[in-house]
């Protein structure tokens, strides 16, 4: 129906004509394809490129912390999205050693990420999971674990304690 | 009888214009090999119903819950205590889940040990190990959404595996929990993953291995000494069903609906019963005081975890879940012909056997976890009498250090405590004064050093408590330079 009629005067499609609306489909569905999957890959993949940024974060006064004492300290992570609930506190181990001089490590096992628990009388961190234990000054004690706790950077300044941080510690990014 | 002329016409008038009913005649009357009607060929369809009975839940439970931190544990909590039958639906979820796991991991132990891997349906056994991963994918999944604090901390033992892949790892751990903490978006691409990419992959696969098995013929029962042969084989299998074949429904049909029945059946009682699992501690992750533990299907990898010798870690993290998959696809190409029967197969009965036993003595310890150090033995476990009456005073105080010092968080006194470390109750038939000093102050042999951690009068009052932990019928150590003196 749709080829015309030679009493009109048009000629039947020539095969070339059909390739090239075959070609051309072709080419616009690979283009459109091509179109939707920047896109789509580029949000997929938007987590990785965003770098996040190290942030310094308040811990509170110093007062705080006793000197010679370990302590569990808690921020507000500041990456965090409105959605986020309590799963944007961040806890971290505070040891102060003396004056300026402090430790703060990350509430994470250098193994598996399973959270730590200081002892204080016998000055150890115990990780519930699978059994890695630290020293106070976050070296590896026992266990499975492949180093000593993470240790996040930190700063002393208008008689507050600031700690660097911003995302989960692992193996690959201790902080 | 004029009610069921109508109900005729109008199924027939549908008939003509869908010819549905013709397309799914042909599926439903194919012929069978008259002894695959077997109770042992019943767990894949066992695994399709409980697969539906998910989809059919899922989508209830999903007309609740609330994929985001901040409310997803309280939408739960609705659920459970003020949603009509919430709580019997999560209940029919989670035990439908598990009941799912079991009888895919029954029909995948039948298939390999009736052959059914082997030429020419190396394809169906492939789409299948594709569907195991996709249904473990769901259960691990599935744990994420239950917004716990097993969750929670679910996904750092996932982020912490994630990092250790070389030069990726950074960029794995952002794209698995989509930022830079679990958070808000890390439940967002869980719960998208559980809801919409792996059951649409599930529901593909189901297809495909569907129409495999359709198109290639159910396996039939495997005669010790009939071996597979390219050559004869489908000449063989059609056959066989030409002269002794089956439709397959109603004749194979049968036992597998009795399955399906009471695999359902099974899954509503066991909710109906136990009911739904969790959510356990609030997952916020300031409440540090919790034992993260996985659901059962991966407590075998968990256990794992803390048993493999660090220096081999990193190979067994990284490179045994690619070999092991990459095994499972690899059976019907390694072993695609020769003997079905398992009777004549038995380093393929002895290979499953021992994978069986490994990954349930492994899933065993991750439920008793030996290794982990019990938190609270040290304020929870009082030390037994018979440990301090009749002790002296230097003796007493060092049960008291014992106690103070968490060593029973790691050691068991009178059966109760840790087993990180050896129990203590005959510890002094095994060490002299010398080397509990040394053990004590130094460590060693997965024990923290205590040297810097007690005074010189803690350690003098501890080892003298534990030199009194002997059966009396026992002698106490000594080193081989003291002659034994009976009596001592």
């Amino acid at each position: 129906m749709c080829t015309g009629s030679p009493a009109h005067g048009f000629s039947p499609p020539t095969a070339s004509r059909r390739s090239f609306l075959f070609t051309l489909g072709l080419a616009l569905n690979a283009v459109a394809a091509f179109l939707v999957g920047i896109p789509v890959i580029g949000y997929l993949l938007g987590p990785v490129r965003r770098r996040t940024e190290q942030a310094w974060i308040s811990l509170g006064p110093l007062e705080r912390f006793p000197e010679g004492q370990t302590r569990l300290a808690t921020y507000e992570n500041p990456f965090r999205v409105a959605w986020d609930g309590a799963t944007a506190t961040i806890p971290c181990w505070v040891r102060r050693i003396a004056g300026d001089k402090f430790q703060i490590f990350a509430i994470n096992c250098a193994h598996l990420g399973c959270p730590v628990r200081w002892f204080a009388q016998s000055r150890l961190f115990m990780c519930p999971c699978h059994g890695g234990v630290y020293y106070e000054d976050g070296s590896l004690a026992s266990g499975p674990p492949p180093r000593g706790l993470f240790e996040y950077a930190y700063q002393v300044r208008d008689g507050k304690l600031w700690v660097q941080g911003g995302q989960i510690p692992t193996l690959s990014e201790p902080v | 009888m004029r009610n069921l002329a109508r109900l005729r016409a109008i199924a027939g008038w549908l008939e003509s214009r869908t010819g549905l009913g013709a397309i799914v005649a042909v599926p439903m009357a194919h012929r069978v090999p008259r002894n695959t009607a077997s109770w042992a060929y019943v767990f894949g369809s066992a695994t399709l119903i409980l697969f539906v009975l998910q989809i059919a839940t899922g989508i209830c439970l999903a007309l609740v819950y609330v994929p985001s931190p901040d409310q997803a544990y309280e939408s739960l909590e609705y659920l459970n205590y003020q949603a009509a039958l919430g709580w019997y639906l999560r209940a029919v979820h989670f035990w439908g889940s598990n009941a799912m796991v079991l009888a895919m991991t029954l029909h995948m132990i039948q298939v390999f040990l009736w052959g059914a891997h082997k030429y020419p349906r190396e394809l169906t056994w492939v789409a299948g190990v594709l569907l195991f991963l996709c249904t473990l994918g769901m259960a691990f999944t599935g744990q994420v959404l239950r917004w716990d604090q097993d969750a929670y901390w679910g996904l750092g033992i996932g982020a912490s595996i994630a990092s250790r892949v070389p030069y990726a790892g950074p960029a794995l751990v952002q794209t698995l929990l989509g930022g830079p903490i679990i958070a808000g978006r890390t439940l967002s691409r869980f719960f998208t993953l559980h809801v919409f990419v792996v059951p649409g992959l599930l529901i593909g696969l189901v297809g495909l291995h569907l129409w495999l098995v359709l198109r290639l013929g159910i396996n039939e029962w495997p005669m010790p000494g009939r071996l597979v042969d390219r050559e004869t084989y489908r000449r063989r299998y059609e056959a066989e069903i030409e002269k002794d074949g089956v439709p397959f429904f109603p004749d194979a049909a049968r036992k597998d609906m009795v399955g399906m029945g009471v695999v359902v059946l099974a899954v509503l009682l066991c909710a109906a019963i136990f009911g739904p699992n969790g959510p356990h501690g609030v997952p916020n992750p300031t409440i540090i005081d919790t034992a993260p533990k996985p659901d059962f299907y991966f407590l075998a990898l968990y256990a794992l975890f803390a048993l493999i010798p660090p220096w081999i870690e990193e190979v067994v993290l990284l490179v045994g879940p690619v070999v092991a998959i990459g095994l499972l696809f690899a059976v019907p190409f390694l072993a695609g012909t020769g003997e079905k029967s398992w009777r004549r197969r038995p380093m393929a009965v002895l290979g499953l056997l021992l994978i069986v036993l490994i990954v349930v003595t492994l899933a065993a310890l991750g439920v008793i976890v030996p290794w982990s150090p019990v938190m609270d033995a040290w304020t929870g476990l009082p030390t037994p009498a018979r440990f301090v009456t009749g002790r002296t005073a230097l003796e007493l105080q060092g049960a008291l250090v014992l106690q103070n010092k968490q060593c029973r968080n790691c050691h068991a006194l009178g059966g109760a405590g840790g087993q990180r470390g050896p129990a203590l109750d005959d510890v002094a038939t095994r060490q002299t004064q010398d080397q509990l000093i040394r053990q004590v102050l130094q460590g060693g042999g997965n024990m923290p050093a205590y040297g810097k951690n007690l005074t010189p009068a803690e350690v003098t009052a501890v080892v003298a408590f534990m030199q009194t932990l002997r059966p009396s019928n026992q002698s106490a150590a000594r080193t081989a330079a003291e002659p034994a003196t009976p009596g001592r």
